[in-house]
């Protein structure tokens, strides 16, 4: 079974994000980073299920600059086979993104797309759906366990009230959420042999599709600044400001 | 221009968080018709009939959609999508699940987690976990959107009067299949629709010691909600967790208990109205924000707020 696996590089996640001055949006140049969280735990799934036999391959894909290499690197050295760079420009919108995930995982064949639920940057939480719309696959997101068997995945996902459990026949999407699995970490070997791993660069003409995207960023602000309060001594006291300063509570 | 809100029910009860999309709905303009699809959902759609703004409900009863599985709602809904310029549902685990799929075989962009309508097609969001807002604007012919409740007022749920139209399309899809539901029970109101939700962290050391914030709920008529740090520690189940990968809650008061403030963390609960933190570090991040800071041992400092109470 060949699994697909695509991953995004964002902002790290400990970075403080700054916003530019005129507004037009957060402000990347010298900023540290990373491989988004839940496509680490992606790798991270598809790389268990290579180890318990299910899966064979394993093609990890990016879409975005150059720069994206270096993250798809980070997934070869944890475990990943092949990797696909799509050429393009690095905040694509989801569904772009949706449709040339989809190309690929036609010529690839894949028989598992497993990705992210979201990324932390722009917190969409909408391309593993929408791949899976465009494939006609069926879908399990926000998954916290999948077990594949006899060409069906059995996904436990996290939903409000608690947990679902859904079984999807292969070919399907699955995206990952953070209680899925602990993502390893790279050691120094596997990254130098990842270097010398097939890494192929291809760009939306090839795949023959086309890049629109109909939103449009008006402006980027920073959210209202909440300032800290006072400290209080004793309980009494707080319960105090609460009734009669804050009013919350009667 | 008109929109159409898809509900989130339990085939018995609305959520509420439906409400407050409704009231984007009407904010954006136009009619606004809501799409009940379920089993044996008739409750729901009495409760819906009678929201103030709402003037058709479209009824699609049949045990296909009875667990609300994306691949047959989301046909459903672009068989309907034709009449309307705009496409909502409630930003919940079900509403992410389910819109995404809508608006790719819509081919549109789908505009997530929206906190405000500036505009028929401008809408405010936020991006980077709540550190920056976006302003969007959408030239695509039906804009699909999902509606963060907390951005919102809940719309009027008796008073209006909407017609019942049956929908017969069936649509089931055989690559996907409902196992099972594992629900958590609880008499306490729903996290998202609470007014005060007291939290728990890692600083509560174990599940057995969230008892204490119990207490305190109930006096306050509180929801208990939970850090990401005490979920992964295996205190309390995982619905529970406030966060940019839990729930974003917005009531009049928060008490966060033993919780350091993690980015991820106030990502969920900075819009409260008045945050109250109790813990014993005083250099917590989580004093940074709040508008009632206690450095003390929670152990002793909880009790003590519940007989003070």
């Amino acid at each position: 079974m060949k699994i697909l696996v695509a991953v995004k590089r964002v902002i790290d996640y400990n970075v403080k994000v700054r916003i530019k001055s005129d507004h037009t949006n957060v402000d990347l140049t010298n900023t540290k980073m990373s491989m988004n969280p839940f496509c680490e735990i992606a790798v991270e799934e598809a790389i268990r299920l290579k180890e318990k036999g299910v899966a064979s391959e394993i093609v990890v894909a990016t879409i975005g600059s150059k720069a994206c290499q270096e993250t798809l690197r980070t997934a070869l050295a944890l475990g990943a086979d092949r990797a696909i760079q799509v050429e393009a420009e690095d905040a694509l919108d989801s569904l772009s993104v949706a449709k040339l995930l989809a190309k690929l995982a036609t010529d690839e064949n894949a028989d598992l797309v497993i990705m992210g639920k979201q990324a932390i940057d722009s917190d969409n939480n909408q391309t593993g759906q929408m791949l899976a719309a465009l494939l006609d696959y069926p879908q399990a997101t926000f998954a916290s366990e999948v077990v594949v068997e006899g060409g069906e995945a059995v996904v436990t996902r996290e939903v409000d009230g608690g947990l679902q459990t859904l079984a999807i026949q292969l070919p399907a999407v699955i995206t990952t959420d953070l209680r899925l699995n602990e993502p390893r970490f790279a050691k120094l070997p596997d990254i130098m042999k990842a270097k010398r791993k097939p890494l192929d660069v291809k760009t939306p003409e090839e795949l023959g599709v086309e890049i629109k995207s109909n939103l449009e960023i008006v402006s980027v602000t920073p959210p209202p600044e909440r300032s800290g309060g006072v400290k209080v001594t004793s309980v009494s006291e707080l319960v105090e400001k609460l009734k009669n300063e804050a009013k919350v509570i009667s | 221009m008109s929109v159409l809100v898809i509900s989130e029910h339990d085939n018995s009860t609305l959520k509420p968080a439906t409400l407050n999309t409704i009231t984007a709905a009407i904010e954006v303009g136009g009619d606004v018709h809501v799409l009940v699809a379920g089993k044996g959902s008739q409750s729901v759609v009495s409760q819906v009939s009678t929201i103030v703004g709402v003037s058709k409900v479209f009824v699609a009863d049949n045990a296909v959609y009875e667990h609300q599985l994306a691949e047959n709602i989301s046909k459903l809904v672009v068989e309907l999508a034709s009449d309307y310029s705009h496409i909502m549902t409630p930003a919940t685990t079900t509403g992410k699940n389910l819109l995404p799929r809508v608006a790719a075989l819509l081919d549109v962009a789908q505009i997530s987690d929206i906190i405000q309508v500036e505009s028929s097609d401008t809408f405010v969001r936020p991006v980077y976990a709540g550190n920056a807002i976006a302003t969007v604007k959408s030239t695509d012919v039906t804009k699909v959107i999902t509606v963060r409740s907390t951005g919102f007022d809940a719309a009027v749920p008796e008073g209006g009067n909407a017609n019942q139209v049956t929908v017969e399309q069936v649509i089931e899809s055989n690559k996907c299949r409902f196992v099972s539901d594992q629900l958590v029970e609880s008499d306490r109101p729903e996290l998202t629709a609470a007014s005060v939700i007291v939290s728990g962290g890692r600083g509560m050391g174990s599940g057995d010691n969230f008892k204490l914030l119990e207490g305190v709920a109930d006096k306050l008529g509180a929801a208990i909600g939970a850090s990401r740090a005490a979920v992964d520690a295996g205190f309390v189940p995982n619905d529970m967790q406030v966060g940019q990968t839990g729930k974003t809650v917005a009531p009049d008061l928060y008490v966060a208990v033993g919780i350091s403030g993690a980015i991820q963390h106030l990502a969920g609960m900075k819009d409260s109205k008045v945050i109250v933190a109790i813990n014993k570090d005083e250099d917590a991040p989580i004093f940074q924000i709040a508008d009632y800071g206690l450095v003390a041992d929670l152990f002793e400092a909880v009790p003590e707020l519940e007989s003070s109470l």
